[in-house]
């Protein structure tokens, strides 16, 4: 069965779907949406940096990714706006990043292939490695997820209940890094985001508890990977701006469902 | 021994120091109010005792297996999480559907545990919050101006629940109020604070120290003593309480 490209390409895609479920919804919550944006265009240089030291791609970007949070983190809130910050530092990243690859001769990259991803390339080995970071991502989520609602909430009352709202963003972090190493391979970095952000968007207006939308949201992702690889199959399209494409068509259906609706 | 242990704290943020030399104890089952004007780190405290600020000297010792009950300033539900009143008292978790309905009942709001938090009222609001305080059945609940944006009527039927719940739970309460009026004659003790304790005693003692009147002016003497007046006749006069503030303006 996975030796049918489509089979794994579906898999990896929901593998990353399904993490990215419950880390989006936070993401959204918490108006990260700039910040994970940033990490993912700093993983590029995480690319150049694995391809220059010739170590896993996944462990170069998941190190990068993981640098540039943290770095965010501490230079928040000294003297800079947060999207000022942000704006700065994942650009810069972007641009080192793409500078540092044409430094590595002898290699020849396919460049186009981590900007936008190359789901229908997926190995065996890297469905693996998709997996086991998804696995990671929705056990340490779902672990810490009261404390982490809690903090989301508001950082005093996770205090008042004993609960430290830096580690929790820690875990957030963590959990993002480890999120955008395994979806370069399926989306590449510009679209990471789009992954994260915009399945939870949509289960928004369907959900009515925190749960709910993340449960929402992972259905959501996993059946846009589906149906945007099946168009990308029929229609000869890129195959992971089709699935973004087939997400963003749900939310903007669900928005719609929303309109028609009661408040509730 | 105390619930809480102040002792000669300081807390700084970067090189302005907002409280300095602060020492108090608050009791079992006591209801202290902290009075002050605009920035005299009123906040600040309650923040440190929750563990949310790290004193900069001095230290804050708790009884051992203190449970805090914290009712925060300003709490902004964003729009896109999806929460229901009954989840949000859950968290962090660990509760049962009974204690969940009987803190739904000290607040004061027994009919709202399915209602979306994003569209509950300011009163009712504030109400989910201090029900949240109370599913941990607390020994010191915190309430920092827990009436923001109430009116007079609205402000003065929460305290009295507060009283209640006191009552019932026998918790120790520690909370800051601009209300004065309001609140003093419904705590045991008042602690004036502009940065370091001015003074602190009965309410009776505070609104006539010299201290107090600089910070506050001799305006709210009048209204502190009708306010006693109804409190000497207990807690079961319901609306009749709400009326007498508007009479004493």
């Amino acid at each position: 069965m996975l030796d049918d490209f489509m089979v794994r390409a579906s898999l990896a895609g929901i593998g990353v779907a399904f993490a990215a479920a419950p880390l989006g919804c936070f993401v959204v919550w918490r108006r990260m949406a700039y910040f994970g944006d940033a990490t993912a265009h700093a993983a590029i240089l995480g690319v150049a940096l694995s391809l220059a030291f010739s170590m896993s791609i996944f462990v170069g970007t998941m190190t990068v990714a993981l640098l540039m949070a943290l770095t965010v983190s501490v230079l928040s809130g000294r003297g800079y706006a947060m999207d000022t910050l942000l704006g700065v530092l994942a650009h810069s990243a972007l641009a080192f990043g793409l500078v540092a690859v044409s430094f590595i001769s002898g290699v020849r990259i396919d460049l186009m292939a981590y900007l936008f991803g190359d789901i229908l390339a997926v190995s065996r080995g890297d469905l693996f490695v998709i997996w086991s970071g998804a696995a990671v991502v929705v056990t340490l989520i779902g672990f810490r997820w009261s404390a982490l609602l809690t903090a989301t909430l508001n950082e005093d009352l996770a205090y008042a209940s004993g609960i430290n709202p830096k580690r929790e963003q820690l875990v957030l972090t963590l959990a993002l890094a480890i999120t955008v190493a395994v979806a370069i391979k399926v989306v590449g970095v510009l679209l990471i985001a789009a992954l994260l952000i915009i399945p939870a968007a949509a289960a928004r207006p369907l959900s009515r508890t925190p749960e709910g939308m993340a449960i929402a949201a992972g259905t959501i992702g996993m059946l846009s990977t589906i149906v945007g690889l099946r168009a990308a199959f029929v229609l000869d399209t890129p195959a992971g701006p089709s699935i973004v494409c087939i997400s963003a068509l749900t939310f903007l259906a669900t928005s719609v469902l929303r309109g028609f609706r009661p408040q509730r | 021994m105390s619930l809480v242990q102040v002792d000669n704290l300081s807390v700084r943020y970067g090189a302005k120091t907002v409280l300095s030399h602060v020492s108090l104890r608050i009791e079992r089952g006591e209801i202290v109010t902290i009075v002050g004007p605009n920035g005299s780190g009123k906040t600040s405290l309650l923040r440190a005792i929750i563990g949310a600020v790290k004193p900069a000297n001095g230290h804050i010792l708790c009884a051992k297996s203190l449970k805090i009950g914290y009712v925060p300033q300003k709490l902004h539900i964003d729009e896109t999480l999806p929460i229901t009143t009954s989840r949000f008292l859950k968290l962090p978790g660990g509760f049962t559907p009974a204690d969940k309905a009987q803190a739904l009942v000290w607040a004061g709001v027994p009919d709202l545990a399915k209602a979306q938090l994003s569209q509950l009222s300011g009163g009712q609001f504030q109400r989910v919050l201090l029900a949240r305080a109370l599913i941990r059945k607390p020994h010191l609940l915190l309430l920092d101006e827990a009436t923001q944006g109430l009116d007079q009527r609205g402000s003065a039927s929460f305290y009295q629940q507060i009283e209640r719940v006191r009552h019932e739970t026998g918790c120790a309460v520690l909370m800051i109020s601009h209300e004065l009026h309001v609140v003093m004659s419904a705590s045991d003790r008042v602690i004036c604070l502009n940065g370091h304790i001015c003074c602190e005693g009965t309410p009776a003692v505070v609104a006539s120290a010299p201290e107090y009147t600089a910070l506050f002016g001799t305006g709210t003497g009048g209204a502190l003593a009708l306010y006693q007046h109804e409190h000497d006749h207990g807690h079961d006069h319901g609306d009749q309480i709400h009326d007498q503030p508007k009479a004493a303006e």
